[in-house]
């Protein structure tokens, strides 16, 4: 346990430097896609008798929980292939499963502040939803999965650019097609069909659901279990891979 | 002393590449064990291997009782690691960096703390102990990297090339650390492509070549089996060398010479040459070099003067002229 902070303790000191930094990248695409989608494109939409701004800020929470959780990647990398600081971790008697739990914590406090960050600018923006167990249930949970997904990407790639590329077929298409900023249900039967596989529009539905102040659909908590528990494994199970 | 580092027949190959062609043996508890060859030699590939970075191919090898490809990371507590590539967290503090690394090896609170003034102040690294590593001399790292891998008290030391890159003089302040680190009582494992680092420092050297041991002895024993003197000259369009075993033989040679020549002490680079017919330049790389015998106790040298280093009594130059 106490090696498990260990980790979580270095990525949370890396944070603590850049803190403002952090918080001001965190702050942009929220910013323009509120801007972008919400204002701009939305101002008179609504959506399932709803204004198009609140469907989009639950929207915007998933998809920055997941794409933050994610980012842990990012720094395993850079300690990675960088900085070569992994190695001290893999010389240490660090048995797998702590160093990938210290990541995932990591990743998911990256994604709770991200969420906060977005939570404020729904606030300011004159955006009021509810935020119960529910809907920080769904957000800890679709951290968990994405930043376990995360830990075990990094250490199977073989450089930096493998893992941008990961973002760009992974992560992306998820942004756009997981419940984000359109409604599932509006596409065509077998589109529906497909994205229904995706983690992210279980994520996007249980966190809606719950800021709508609605009884959010028990599959999709549990297929977000299920794939985190997954994810999770998996990581574990790959982190000697990252050796030579 | 009992042996400490066992290595059995170690392999390692790189797809069609073998690094390590069955490389065995063994070093004993508090000893300086220098292991030394020119860059792709083999000799980072077996630390990594050694402290688990790099998977082996075939053999084995035991750390203080400990098989290496063990499932346990009790073998990891055996070792402290100073990587060729400084690896230190450079947005962390040096308190910040030795005290994750005490955490990582499960130290507590209090004797983290402890040991933390201990490294820094052997390391004279004490008054910038909340500096961040970002803004060190490139010297100053090296000695955290080192306070850091001794940070768990571990038995064994490995240093994988701890002075490349580093001044003449830094380097000669590391090698007293080193020194003062192994009379301590730990055992030292190092790497290093500086010849004379390994004759200054080691209780023993093991020769490395393209993934092969060429010979373990102890500096001394490899010095004397070339000789105690020896004469660089430039002779017939090319640098050789010349051993002897008394002042009075090399004298005697000097008093007939023709052309220019340089009287020095025979060091270890000179038994690596007479053993490999090769020179280890300052970058490490290895240059194949014809041995012109011009006696029966002779080498070609390429290019280069050979002098002796200054822990070693003078050399003496003369430009020519001879009798």
């Amino acid at each position: 346990m106490s090696k498990c902070f260990a980790v979580y303790l270095r990525e949370l000191i890396i944070l603590k430097r850049k803190f403002w930094r952090q918080i001001a990248s965190m702050s942009v695409s929220p910013l323009l896609y509120l801007i972008a989608f919400g204002f701009g494109l939305g101002n008179d939409l609504n959506v399932g008798g709803r204004p198009y701004l609140e469907f989009l800020i639950p929207g915007l929470i998933a998809m920055g929980s997941m794409v933050y959780s994610f980012g842990i990647a990012t720094e395993i990398n850079v300690a990675r292939f960088y900085w070569k600081i992994f190695e001290e971790f893999q010389a240490a008697p660090v048995p797998n499963i702590a160093y990938v739990s210290g990541e995932v914590l990591a990743g998911i406090t990256r994604a709770l502040i991200s969420v906060i960050i977005i939570l404020i600018i729904g606030f300011i923006s004159g955006v009021n939803l509810s935020y119960g167990p529910g809907f920080w249930v769904a957000v800890l949970l679709n951290s968990f999965l994405f930043s376990s997904l995360a830990v075990g990407l990094a250490m199977i790639v073989k450089s930096h650019a493998d893992q941008s590329l990961l973002s760009s077929f992974l992560i992306t298409p998820m942004s756009f097609l997981g419940g984000t900023f359109f409604p599932v249900d509006k596409m065509p039967v077998v589109v529906q069909k497909i994205l229904y596989f995706i983690p992210l529009t279980h994520a996007s539905n249980a966190i809606r659901a719950s800021a709508y102040g609605e009884k959010a659909s028990g599959i999709s908590y549990l297929v977000l279990v299920v794939i985190g528990i997954v994810c999770f494994i998996f990581a574990v199970n790959v982190v000697n891979k990252a050796r030579d | 002393m009992p042996d400490i580092i066992k290595i059995d027949n170690l392999k390692k190959n790189y797809k069609k590449i073998q690094a390590l062609k069955g490389v065995s043996f063994n070093v004993a508890e508090g000893e300086l064990f220098a292991y030394l060859g020119p860059n792709g030699s083999g000799k980072t590939t077996t630390i990594r291997i050694l402290t688990g970075l790099t998977k082996s191919s075939g053999g084995e090898a035991f750390l203080n009782g400990h098989n290496i490809n063990g499932k346990g990371i009790e073998g990891k507590k055996q070792f402290g690691l100073v990587t060729q590539i400084i690896n230190l967290d450079n947005e962390l503090t040096i308190n910040e960096n030795l005290d994750l690394h005490g955490r990582l090896y499960g130290m507590k609170k209090t004797d983290r703390q402890a040991v933390i003034e201990v490294m820094l102040e052997n390391v004279g690294l004490l008054e910038r102990k909340n500096s961040l590593v970002k803004e060190l001399s490139g010297g100053m790292k090296r000695r955290l990297m080192i306070a850091r891998a001794l940070m768990h008290s571990p038995g064994i030391l490995f240093l994988d090339e701890p002075t490349a890159g580093l001044d003449p003089e830094i380097r000669r302040k590391l090698w007293s650390l080193i020194k003062k680190i192994q009379q301590q009582g730990t055992t030292i494992f190092l790497t290093t492509h500086y010849i004379e680092e390994a004759e200054f420092l080691a209780d023993r050297v093991c020769f490395l070549e393209q993934g092969e041991i060429s010979a373990i002895d102890s500096p001394a024993n490899f010095i004397n089996s070339v000789g105690a003197w020896a004469i660089d000259l430039f002779h017939e369009a090319e640098f050789v060398t010349r051993y002897f075993k008394t002042i009075e033989e090399a004298d005697s040679f000097t008093s007939h010479a023709q052309d220019g020549y340089t009287k020095r002490r025979v060091n270890l680079e000179d038994a690596f040459i007479n053993r490999t017919g090769r020179r280890m330049k300052e970058n490490g790389t290895a240059e194949g070099r014809p041995a012109r015998m011009a006696s029966g106790h002779s080498h070609g040298q390429g290019n280069s003067n050979v002098h002796g280093h200054s822990s070693h009594s003078g050399h003496e130059n003369s430009n020519g002229g001879g009798c």
